[in-house]
């Protein structure tokens, strides 16, 4: 995927885009864009897939629209998806409030049958130009020849199309932005507040649903389906406040189309496809490597953790050994071998060792002061913990060391001070040893 | 092999279908995986589009293994993303599902750009449904996954019903919960493939949904509902693949399937909304009456030291309750043919049955006021909106138990009404 990147920005530096391409890429981008705000409010409330369900359920509207009418002008078709896509989200609500129907499944019923309303509707039409293949995949190669003039200046109808459902999205947005972020976070706090969630949701509805229809043309229904939910899920792995996540997702939405671009260019292959699967992309790499919520992420804090513990464990076990008064002292292995002898134990050896906390004296090892005083602070907690469960939770004595071994490494000196005064005498542990101050 | 025409074959096929997809369609929206069709449909595109690049065959057999292999990593990789991310079911779905056709388009038009155009077709019906395309090969592979899928329920039903209604304890009682909850969502997966050159990529989805949710609608038992799902989707398939008029097939058959959940939703006994609207009305009428009587009870009730059929005004009544006038009358006639009440040109008199009914409902409220007030420190000029919600819903054995409790020494049993002694001997029980 990044490979593929690379070798395309190459392509695009060797073959500066034409005026065409440019016009492409910023109607994808700002279709991409408006259908991105909305998406961020759709995978808040869970409801990504009634983007899905709204881009399908509107073709009834629109063959309905023009039925009645007889005319492409834009004014009935928008009307009629406007309706479609309310009456899908206002019989999904009904089918799950009032006849108790699985929320998914409502909605699965809804546009499907809508959906096979919408195209029994069209082949009844005679002389209807009417693509399935388009409604699936647009055409957006073809944007750039349908322009309408603005200020002098010869734009794609599709962008300017585009632009303006942006510029409308962006304003109900900005106009009602608390009401709709407390009822994305908290429906019913929203409505108890006077701030109605049932009607955001119907405001958010009609906003998809115009969306849809006006980038339907131009990019087809699956970048529409692609850009409502895939941007939005992406920045929702990547930003915690709602401001940052919808302007995030815009610009992912924005730079998945870009880059879609330059990817169909470069394999001569599908435009808004390939956006798509550019959505797609960025996405599995937000998942992966995510700062906070990547896989990746995820993985290296656990090892860093476990990394701790180890140390942790390796100087308990050679504080211990201290305390017995042995003369003994451990080598290297034996200290691997005593934390189980993983690699991750001789990493952590290792790490101790840079820290200076344990020393090397030729064969064996020994203590540093820094690292007998954390070894004793850990002891101090291991034991006091010990303390505590014997005393507050009446645990048996050969049932204290396990939990007090797990709990050790976590016990911050917040902790360890109430615990102290929780038992303001203790000086040794249940088995009998001193707790090091 | 007999020879069928294709308008037979394709009927069969249909109806074959709607049986199978209603049969594991029942367990995916069990599950709350409705839309796992959806996604799945989708997601084969890329598989079929591949499959045809990797073998340049055709065949559907070959089609279908691609498909169900791309299915299967959309399946994986969305439920690796809801585990491991901070990514919810529905917008993994939607991430996988427009993806993975998104991959799907793109490889397709790679297949049509580089052949001379047209050699892709048999590649699109599997994104619109083409059922006229229809060979008997294709039949024969629908019938044997179609049965493979039936013999496989039968076989694991124990098992599936189970993890289908709680799969924490099913994984609690040492059954293999992930590898059952994944064999169901194979067979969705199956199916779908196979039903997808039929129907098309949207359509199928409502196959797995549409006879599985009407069948809810009808019954609360599993067996039921699995047989009543194959019935319902068996019936769509054919109706549908029927219909003709210049009306696609796949449409047709969702648009049946649609047609009969619309007629369960209003006639089923249960949840269906003819009986739901019946007991709606039926509660007003009850709560409207119940209100009635308690203002006519009020409005009387300084004459009840005096006479058993005390009389008030029309527009008094009207006053107290705030109805239309139209409304009061239909109210007051109906109480009159219930004997509880006579209506003389303005004037409303209760008869003695109608006396002790609302007798019985200015009891209730009082009741359930007095309780407010005692029990929940509520204001005495708060209680009488709450008692107007509550009055009508208190079964006898909880206003036994608010006497009870109101009675001024606690501990006291509730009242009983005065009953007369027997005129004759009775038969006291053997001890």
């Amino acid at each position: 995927m990044i490979g593929f990147a690379w070798g395309s920005a190459a392509a695009l530096a060797l073959a500066w885009p034409s005026t065409a391409d440019w016009w492409i890429m910023a109607t994808g981008a700002v279709t991409a864009a408006s259908c991105a705000v909305l998406g961020a409010f759709l995978v808040l409330r869970r409801m990504s897939m009634m983007g899905d369900a709204i881009s399908h359920s509107v073709l009834p509207g629109l063959a309905a629209a023009f039925l009645l009418t007889r005319s492409y002008s834009i004014g009935p078709l928008l009307a009629g998806a406007l309706v479609a896509g309310l009456l899908t989200a206002l019989l999904t609500q009904t089918l799950h409030r009032y006849v108790r129907l699985p929320a998914d499944a409502s909605m699965g019923v809804v546009f499907t049958s809508l959906f096979a309303l919408g195209v029994v509707l069209i082949t009844q039409v005679k002389g209807v130009h009417f693509d399935r293949q388009c409604v699936f995949e647009g055409a957006i190669e073809l944007a750039p020849l349908y322009t309408i003039s603005i200020a002098g200046i010869e734009a794609p109808r599709a962008l300017v199309v585009a632009g303006v459902v942006l510029a409308i999205n962006a304003a109900v947005l900005l106009l009602l932005w608390k009401e709709m972020k407390l009822s994305a976070f908290d429906p019913a706090l929203s409505t108890t507040m006077g701030f109605p969630a049932g009607l955001m949701h119907y405001v958010l509805m009609s906003l998809v649903a115009l969306t849809a229809v006006a980038s339907f043309e131009a990019v087809g229904s699956i970048l529409v389906v692609a850009m409502l939910i895939v941007p939005a899920a992406t920045a929702h792995l990547l930003a915690d406040r709602l401001g940052a996540m919808v302007l995030l997702s815009a610009g992912l939405g924005a730079a998945s189309s870009v880059l879609g671009f330059a990817l169909a260019s470069h394999f001569d292959t599908n435009i808004a496809g390939m956006m798509a699967v550019a959505a797609g992309g960025l996405y599995g790499l937000a998942a992966l490597f995510s700062p906070r919520y990547g896989v990746v992420s995820a993985v290296i804090r656990n090892a860093r953790l476990a990394l701790r513990v180890i140390r942790d464990d390796l100087l308990g076990v050679m504080y211990r050994l201290e305390e017995l008064a042995v003369d003994r002292r451990l080598t290297s292995r034996d200290a691997v071998q005593a934390v189980g002898g993983s690699p991750l134990a001789r990493w952590g050896l290792a790490g101790l060792i840079r820290r200076r906390q344990v020393l090397r004296r030729g064969e064996t090892l020994e203590l540093s002061p820094e690292g007998r005083a954390a070894a004793q602070q850990l002891v101090r907690a291991h034991r006091l913990w010990e303390n505590y469960l014997v005393q507050y939770l009446g645990l048996p004595l050969d049932h204290v060391h396990e939990p007090a071994h797990r709990v050790e490494h976590f016990l911050d000196p917040e902790l360890q001070a109430s615990l102290e005064r929780k038992l303001p005498d203790a000086t040794h542990d249940p088995h009998g040893r001193d707790i090091p101050s | 092999m007999i020879a069928l025409s294709l308008a037979a074959k394709v009927m069969l096929g249909a109806g074959l279908l709607g049986a199978v997809a209603g049969v594991v369609g029942a367990f995916a929206v069990l599950r709350g995986r409705s839309l796992a069709g959806d996604m799945l449909a989708h997601a084969a595109l890329p598989g079929v589009v591949l499959a045809f690049m990797l073998t340049g065959s055709r065949n559907l057999a070959t089609l279908s293994a691609g498909a169900l292999a791309t299915g299967l990593a959309a399946i994986g990789l969305m439920t690796l993303a809801v585990r491991w991310t901070r990514t919810k079911e529905d917008a993994a779905i939607g991430t996988a599902l427009s993806t993975f056709f998104g991959l799907g388009v793109v490889l397709l038009s790679r297949v049509t750009r580089s052949e001379a155009g047209g050699n892709s077709a048999g590649l699109n019906s599997f994104l619109f449904g083409e059922p006229g395309n229809m060979l008997t090969s294709d039949l024969v592979l629908l019938a044997v996954v179609g049965g493979a899928a039936l013999v496989i329920v039968v076989l694991l039903f124990k098992e599936f019903r189970l993890v289908s209604f709680d799969p924490d304890f099913a994984a609690s009682q040492g059954w293999p919960a992930t590898g059952i909850d994944l064999t169901m969502m194979a067979l969705v997966a199956a199916i779908t493939i196979v039903g997808l050159p039929m129907v098309g990529v949207v359509l199928m989805a409502a196959m797995i949904i549409l006879p599985a949710i009407t069948a809810r609608l009808w019954t609360h038992r599993l067996q039921t509902l699995l047989m009543l799902a194959a019935a319902l989707g068996a019936v769509a398939g054919a109706v549908g693949a029927r219909v003709g008029h210049g009306i696609p097939a796949g449409p047709a058959i969702v648009l049946t399937a649609a047609g009969l959940f619309l007629i369960s939703l209003l006639a089923a006994p249960e949840q269906g909304l003819v009986v739901r609207a019946i007991h709606e009305l039926r509660l007003r009428r009850r709560v409207a009456q119940d209100h009635l009587l308690r203002s006519l009870f009020e409005l009387t009730e300084s004459q009840l030291a005096e006479t058993y059929e005390p009389v008030t005004q029309f527009k008094l009544l009207r006053a107290d309750r705030h109805w239309s006038a139209s409304r009061l009358r239909r109210l007051l006639d109906r109480n009159q043919l219930q004997g509880l009440l006579t209506v003389a040109g303005d004037s409303v008199r209760l008869t003695p049955v109608g006396v002790r009914a609302a007798a019985e409902a200015a009891r209730r409220h009082r009741l359930w006021e007095l309780y407010m007030m005692r029990f929940a420190g509520a204001a005495s000029d708060h209680v009488d909106r709450s008692a107007d919600d509550v009055e009508h819903m208190l079964p006898a054995s909880v206003l036994l138990e608010l006497e009870a409790e109101l009675s001024t020494a606690p501990g006291q049993r509730a009242s009983l009404p005065p009953v007369p002694p027997s005129p004759h001997p009775t038969e006291e029980p053997a001890p």
